[in-house]
């Protein structure tokens, strides 16, 4: 009895698996009629590999059972068959032409973007999606919305741990949405598995797909092509509504933006300024330089004591603004808007014992770009 | 093969063994002590990118990060990616090629044996200058062991330069290896030994030869245009410069699929020896497997760009590379049919060497399997770049290539030693590894197909069990290649003496050498009839 405690903890594991539902074993169908096309294909070509495994190693367990010499098997002497081997040749040669048929009409459907009613520009950065509607006036950013806390495991995590963004993409249920992928910095790879859409962002170059949502609700994706430290966190989210709603977000977007801008032209006060700033430089700026402003020696500068920081403070706007060339620092003046950018700049003159005091404008930020 | 010898194998030391002292290793031009320190130099080097998969593999444990930090985790995928393919197995095939190759053929050393030398000792240069870059300031290479640009150009670490050397550095290695394998199989042959009388270890080492100077001054090619990018302000695969990043996957796959057939063709050559004599029949199909061969090798220039179905290739390009991937499993299949149509009515036993030759067959064709659903490019779309294909390429490298090279270790060491192998022992080993290797990789196929992506330091929380349970596995895995290592060692040391035939049912010319093979062999030519 004693002997077979050791058992315990595995039978408790292997009582507890239905209640586990993260076993998945296979692909989603997804939600597309494409994407439901991709999915039988795996599965024919998955059965077809069954069959073949099951005549192959069946034939070749019989041998090592039946033909061992400890069971007495004397070797035959056989060891070609002009017949036999040009059999094997053409049969799987049969098999490959009957797969490439509906592969081939597939992959022809998809590589179809012709008549789409909606044209999205996707952008990749270092880490981060940037979506754009063409013709819409609607312009923004997707970052990762899972806390750093949680990441680290100082907070618990939820349920949609690092496959959660600050804006989903939107789109409307049934229309044919055409996506144009490209990238700012390194070549990223846009995938959601439900919409069987995954295509690489190159920087300076152009790639389309195209998908028709069928359903309403949330899809969620990643990149798919190593884009450097936060390629694991950069995920997708897809919005899909029915058309009213869509149309009630592209208006409630646009007042909002409206809105964003306007508030470029108030006053802030320091303290305002520096706690908007925290928040944009945990989902702009933490990722490299560190929630703590100290870096990461020999790949991304402290910004805690900094000379940039500390010193010339158009110098330091203008790095924000403009990054610099050659490097990750990217140009955040087309990325955040006066106020995030004024924000963010004057949080990095006062934070972590910075202290200079220096509070910038939103006002003069927009100077600036003009 | 039923070659027969009209003489003994020629055997004269002439008085001069090996030199004494560390001389011995750094002058050596004798083929079976370069192929040792080839040998030694890969169990090193597996045993480091091992320790480095275990690193990746406990991080990815439990989801969140506890062990290491996503800039560390980049190095340690790219590093484990480098050493595994440059330093473990390519290494270890040379090394079999230099010990076996010259006994197989009856010569009596490698036809270029200073050549030999400088080929190995570049290596030990290479990998300290590569593994180096990881305590240089800003880390070593974190682009992946594919290295596309240009995140492994404009935004990659000052250190790559040093890992643009040290590439090059293989590159010379293994084309002189390559040049030497070519030269000594041509030349070299006793009298007798026709082209198609070649054990087929000889055969598929004649072809990956071949495809080495292919391809390695592609790869050489690419690396020195990332060096002009980033030092010389030429802009190939920089856009804003005119250039493109496609350029770079194009030129680097032209070179990468055929180094991944360099990485498997001569295991076929290894389980082609091993499977007759432990089914006491000779190979069924020699002339078509011969073929099969050539055909996967002339294959694999005409599908490099089934790796990058995602980068937004015309219709054409995508069909264009779809069907000849597809047309691969036609000579693959062959293969494994006459890999089991040589068991089939055998008299079969399953030592050490047969057991890891048959996992050899089994989870390299289920790793074939995997690679087929991967060309039908429309599915690709959906597996490309997650865990399904780590599965895939650990299925055919894992059990692949290194199961074989095991196997061809365990086959010839009492060859090596003079000593037979600890079977308990050596059947441990297999045993332990089996299971490790197929709970470690397994589960990958299925958190690849549920949607997990590779390369990544954490992961959303429905793909924490299997996780978990990969990393299990490869603690198993790492931890059993303790066994091989000690394995080896005692047979070095002793154990009961070996035959000159060792197996009861081996055929062919280093079994008619003494146990363990002279420092001199073949100093006289066999003849063949």
């Amino acid at each position: 009895m004693i002997r077979k405690v050791w058992l315990l903890p595995w039978i408790g594991w292997l009582v507890s698996l239905p209640a586990i539902a993260a076993w998945d074993v296979n692909m989603r169908p997804g939600s597309t009629a494409i994407a439901r096309e991709v999915y039988d294909l795996h599965m024919i070509i998955f059965w077809i590999c069954v069959a073949i495994g099951v005549v192959v190693f069946g034939v070749m367990f019989w041998s090592i059972i039946h033909h061992r010499k400890s069971r007495g098997a004397e070797a035959r002497n056989f060891h070609e068959n002009t017949a036999v081997e040009i059999l094997w040749t053409l049969i799987p040669f049969a098999i490959l032409i009957a797969m490439a048929v509906p592969a081939t009409a597939t992959l022809i459907k998809m590589y179809d973007n012709t008549d789409a009613e909606i044209d999205i520009q996707v952008t990749g950065y270092q880490w981060k999606w940037r979506y754009q509607y063409l013709g819409e006036d609607i312009d923004f950013f997707s970052s990762l919305a899972t806390s750093r806390e949680q990441i680290n495991n100082e907070a618990p995590k939820g349920e949609h741990y690092l496959l959660e963004v600050d804006n989903p993409l939107v789109l409307p249920v049934g229309k044919k949405v055409r996506f144009l992928f490209t990238a700012n910095d390194v070549i990223h790879s846009w995938w959601v598995p439900d919409l069987s859409v995954k295509k690489d962002a190159i920087p300076g170059f152009i790639n389309e797909s195209w998908a028709i949502p069928e359903e309403p609700g949330i899809y969620r994706g990643q990149c798919t092509e190593l884009c450097g430290r936060d390629h694991g966190f950069m995920p997708i989210v897809v919005d899909v509504r029915p058309q009213a709603e869509f149309d009630q977000w592209l208006a409630d977007t646009r007042s909002a933006a409206a809105a964003q801008k306007a508030s470029a032209t108030q006053e802030w006060t320091l303290a305002q300024l520096m706690e908007r700033g925290e928040q944009v430089y945990n989902t702009s700026c933490a990722a490299c330089h560190q929630a703590n402003g100290q870096g990461i020696p020999g790949a991304f500068p402290a910004l805690a004591g900094s000379p940039m920081v500390t010193g010339d403070i158009g110098a330091h706007i203008d790095i924000v603004l403009h990054g610099k060339a050659g490097t990750a620092m990217q140009a955040f003046g087309a990325q955040l808007n006066a106020v995030d950018l004024a924000a963010v700049i004057t949080y990095e003159r006062n934070a972590w014992g910075n202290d200079t005091g220096d509070s910038v404008s939103p006002q003069r930020i927009t100077e600036l770009q003009q | 093969m039923d070659t027969t010898l009209s003489q003994t194998a020629g055997i004269a030391d002439h008085g001069h063994g090996p030199a004494k002292g560390l001389g011995r290793w750094l002058f050596t031009t004798n083929h079976k002590d370069i192929g040792s320190l080839y040998l030694w130099f890969s169990l090193l080097m597996f045993l480091t990118g091992g320790c480095m998969a275990l690193m990746i593999r406990a991080e990815l444990f439990q989801p969140g990060l506890q062990l290491i930090q996503p800039e560390f985790f980049n190095q340690m995928t790219t590093m484990h990616g480098l050493i595994m393919v440059f330093g473990a197995v390519m290494p270890a095939f040379v090394g079999l090629a230099n010990w076996m190759i010259p006994i197989m053929v009856g010569a009596p050393d490698m036809a270029l044996p200073r050549m030999n030398n400088w080929s190995f000792w570049i290596l030990p240069f290479a990998f300290t200058l590569m593994i180096s870059t990881l305590f240089m300031e800003g880390g070593g290479p974190d682009f992946g062991w594919t290295f596309y640009a240009p995140l492994s150009t404009t935004y990659a670490p000052p250190s790559v330069t040093f890992f643009i050397f040290a590439v090059h550095m293989m590159g010379f290695s293994s084309i002189m290896g390559a040049i030497n394998i070519i030269a000594t199989i041509l030349n070299l042959r006793a009298p007798g030994m026709t082209m198609m009388k070649l054990p087929l270890f000889v055969w598929t080492w004649l072809i990956t030869a071949f495809l080495l100077i292919a391809v390695m001054p592609v790869l050489a090619g690419v690396v020195t245009m990332m060096l002009m990018d980033i030092h010389f302000g030429t802009s190939f695969f920089n856009a804003a410069g005119g250039g493109d990043p496609v350029l770079f996957q194009h030129v680097f796959w032209f070179f990468g699929h055929p180094e991944v057939y360099i990485m498997i063709l001569p295991a076929f050559g290894i389980i082609s020896e091993i499977i007759p004599t432990f089914a006491r029949k000779r190979l069924f199909g020699y002339a078509s497997m011969v073929y099969a061969t050539s055909s996967i090798a002339l294959l694999s220039f005409l599908v490099w760009a089934h790796h990058m179905f995602a980068v937004g290739m015309p219709l054409a390009g995508e069909l264009f590379f779809m069907y000849a991937t597809m047309l691969i499993a036609v000579p693959t299949g062959v293969k494994v049919f006459n890999w089991v149509a040589t068991m089939f009515h055998g008299s079969m036993t399953f030592e050490t060497p047969m057991l890891f030759a048959l996992a050899f067959v089994v989870l390299f064709t289920i790793g074939g399997f995997s690679g087929l659903m991967l060309a039908i490019a429309p599915a690709d779309f959906q597996y490309h770049d997650t865990y399904f294909v780590v599965a895939h390429f650990h299925y055919v490298l894992v059990p692949g290539a290194i199961f074989s090279i095991m196997a061809g270790v365990y086959y010839w060491l009492p060859k090596w030693t003079g000593h037979m192998l600890n079977e308990r022992l050596g059947k441990a080993h297999f045993w332990l590894s089996f299971i490790g290797v197929n709970i470690t990789f397994f589960p990958m196929h299925f958190v690849g197909l549920a949607g997990m992506p590779r390369r990544i330091p954490d992961y959303a929380l429905q793909f924490a069990d299997f996780n978990a349970v990969a990393s299990v596995g490869a603690f198993i895995f790492g931890f059993s290649q303790l066994v091989f290592v000690y394995n080896i060692i005692s047979c070095i040391r002793g154990g009961e003496r070996a035959t000159d035939q060792v197996w009861e049912g081996s055929h062919g010319l280093e079994w008619t050498l003494p146990s363990p093979a002279p420092y001199h062999t073949f100093s006289k030519p066999p003849l063949i009839k």
